[in-house]
């Protein structure tokens, strides 16, 4: 049997969905038992959220005042304290898991296995290299612990039904005073979540202004789908930073993608690469967006949009 | 603050479209365009600034990798860094050994800020920053897009998920950068000059004497599958009805 404690990723009431798809790489691990550790200053509502994950065998909460907020030098000793009952400890890409595994990693003695893109065997996985212009198979050592991420854009939520028993457990970790939190400003939205949408529009630096991204929220609103964006975009300040889609940005898998004013730089493919259909809109028929879409139309944005958005609503 | 020590990794420029050996051994480096690693530019153009504003003496540049690092690091100090360091180690070592390594240098240095990339964008691992934190057993500020410092801490805003989060952390410290935090300057031609003169030190991986980290082995180097080029249609009407046809509306 293999021994899989997955890191829950979540707000204080809401499990992230990234966990769910850890959950569906963690089940390709041959005979995992997978646990969900939740840390929070009040867990039962993760908890019974990541109980219910088909497939997850039993979820450990810990209780503090000083994991409300998620971070990292917080939580990495406790996590590996946790982590000495298991074979493998498994966290999301995304910037919680990134910037949480390693710390856990390195207090372990182990290097990291990051962005695990498919398990094959139980020790040897894929993962992207060079923004995804390689795909490289590492084996990892048998003799001690796997640390890992998962990239989230390449496995699929597992359901939810089950009713995994819930523990509360102590950790006597030391929590470090060094590293406080101040606060988290969000752009408060009522749009699908970027990360999980099943439909994204995305716009880039054609759109020329903030004012003027208005048509692609228009057309989003209309197609009930999430918006992105380019990082020239956001760099321009047309949107706030955690709508940037790419290799540093977000990396997303929607069955519908569509890339506005963007031109493809290998960056931003990075992002989208996993996504069912892609359609190209932008007015240079050489643009390296089209070489990759599934559907292309040379035109200009600021006519075809609306154009779009009407033929939609 | 008295000194702060900034990771350099030489990288294939990232316009350089990186292709797959076609046996499968790895990836085409002969021959390819290298740079500075772009989220090391930025950290260390962070660190001039902050000396520049009088909050610190002096700027360290550190590579790990081959004698060819020395052109980056040269780059670095024509930018602006006092000095650099070479360690020079064999290809490929780890992220946990370069951890092990930088923390060797933090003990000879006492920096009192480490400020690395976010990320190299040869392996995108994403690591070292946040091993080297642990090792030091210090705080970490992933993902900067803004840092203050004011004496013995440092406010910074990270780019997360969500949003924007701002942590406050004591210093000394490792802060990994991302790529709103500045936009790191040119170099001239004089400063070139310049760096030519200042101190470059270089020492083996071996004199710093880490322990060997479990390493995890690269076995096969595959392309990506490629997306096929789809279909092209010639206004909104041809593409409403690309859109029926695949069931997606
Ligand atoms: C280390 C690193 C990391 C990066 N990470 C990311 C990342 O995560 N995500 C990302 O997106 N980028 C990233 N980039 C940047 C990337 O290289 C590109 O610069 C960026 O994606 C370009 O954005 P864009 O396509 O909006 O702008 P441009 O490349 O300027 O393209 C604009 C496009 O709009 C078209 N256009 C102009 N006007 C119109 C009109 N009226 N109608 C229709 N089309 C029009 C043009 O033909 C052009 O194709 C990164 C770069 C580096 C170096
Ligand atoms: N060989 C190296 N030499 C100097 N700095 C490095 C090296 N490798 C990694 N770093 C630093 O660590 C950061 C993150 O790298 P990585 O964890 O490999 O993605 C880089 O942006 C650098 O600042």
């Amino acid at each position: 049997m293999a021994k899989v404690l997955l890191v829950a990723e979540h707000d204080g009431d809401t499990l992230n969905p990234s966990t769910a798809k850890c959950a569906r790489c963690a089940a390709d691990i041959e005979s995992a038992e997978i646990h969900v550790a939740v840390f929070a200053e009040e867990p039962s509502a993760v908890a019974a959220q990541a109980a219910a994950l088909d497939g997850v065998a039993k979820v450990l909460t810990v209780a503090n005042a000083a994991n409300a907020r998620p971070l990292a030098a917080v939580m990495a000793p406790q996590l590996v304290e946790l982590a000495a009952d298991y074979d493998y400890v498994l966290g999301p890409s995304t910037t919680f898991g990134k910037d949480l595994m390693p710390r856990v990693a390195a207090l372990l003695g182990v290097n990291q296995i990051s962005d695990i893109m498919s398990v094959e065997g139980p020790l040897t996985f894929k993962r992207p290299i060079y923004a995804g212009n390689a795909i490289v198979t590492v084996t990892a050592p048998a003799d001690s612990k796997l640390v890992a991420t998962v990239r989230t854009a390449s496995y699929s939520a597992v359901a939810s039904g089950d009713s995994a028993p819930v523990e509360s457990v102590d950790v006597e970790a030391e929590i470090p005073g060094h590293t406080r939190f101040v606060e988290l400003q969000t752009g408060s939205s009522d749009r699908p979540d970027l990360q999980t949408a099943a439909r994204v529009v995305s716009g880039g630096r054609a759109l020329a202004s903030s004012e003027n991204f208005d048509i692609i929220y228009k057309l989003a609103d209309t197609m009930g789908a999430g918006v992105g964006a380019s990082r020239a975009a956001v760099d321009a300040g047309y949107v706030p930073n955690e709508m940037q889609v790419g290799q540093t940005g977000k990396i997303i898998a929607p069955d519908l993608y569509l890339a506005i004013g963007i031109s493809g730089a290998i960056q931003h493919l990075t992002g989208i690469k996993d996504a069912g259909t892609i359609v190209a809109i932008n007015k240079d028929e050489e643009a390296p967006i089209f070489e990759v879409a599934d559907i292309g139309l040379v035109g200009d944005l600021f006519n075809v949009v609306p154009e779009l958005t009407e033929a939609l609503s | 603050m008295e000194k702060i020590l900034v990771g350099l990794k030489r990288v294939v420029d990232y316009n350089v479209r990186v292709r797959v050996k076609s046996d499968g051994s790895g990836v085409e480096t002969d021959g390819v365009k290298m740079s500075i690693n772009p989220f090391d530019e930025i950290a260390l153009e962070e660190a001039l600034r902050i000396r520049e504003r009088g909050e610190a003496a002096e700027v360290i540049v550190i590579s790990m990798g081959s004698s060819d690092a020395q052109q980056q690091l040269r780059t670095g100090l024509a930018m602006g860094a006092d000095r650099a360091i070479l360690v020079e180690t064999p290809e490929g070592i780890d992220p946990l050994s370069r951890a092990r390594a930088l923390l060797k240098i933090i003990e000879r240095e006492s920096p009192d800020l480490v400020l690395l990339g976010k990320q190299a964008i040869d392996d995108d691992n994403n690591q070292t920053g946040q091993m080297l934190a642990a090792l030091w057993g210090r705080p970490q500020a992933t993902f900067a897009s803004k840092i203050g410092t004011a004496g013995d801490t440092a406010t910074v805003t990270r780019e997360v998920d969500a949003g924007l989060e701002t942590i406050e952390i004591d210093l000394p410290a490792v802060i990994t950068t991302d790529l709103r935090l500045n936009e790191p300057r040119y170099v001239k031609l004089p400063d070139i000059m310049k760096a030519k003169k200042k101190p470059l030190d270089t020492l083996s991986v071996e004199d710093l004497s880490i322990d060997p980290a479990p390493v995890l082995e690269e076995t096969a180097y595959a392309p990506p599958e490629q997306r096929a080029r789809g279909i092209m249609v010639d206004d909104v009407a041809g593409l409403v009805a690309a859109l029926k046809d695949k069931g997606l509306i």
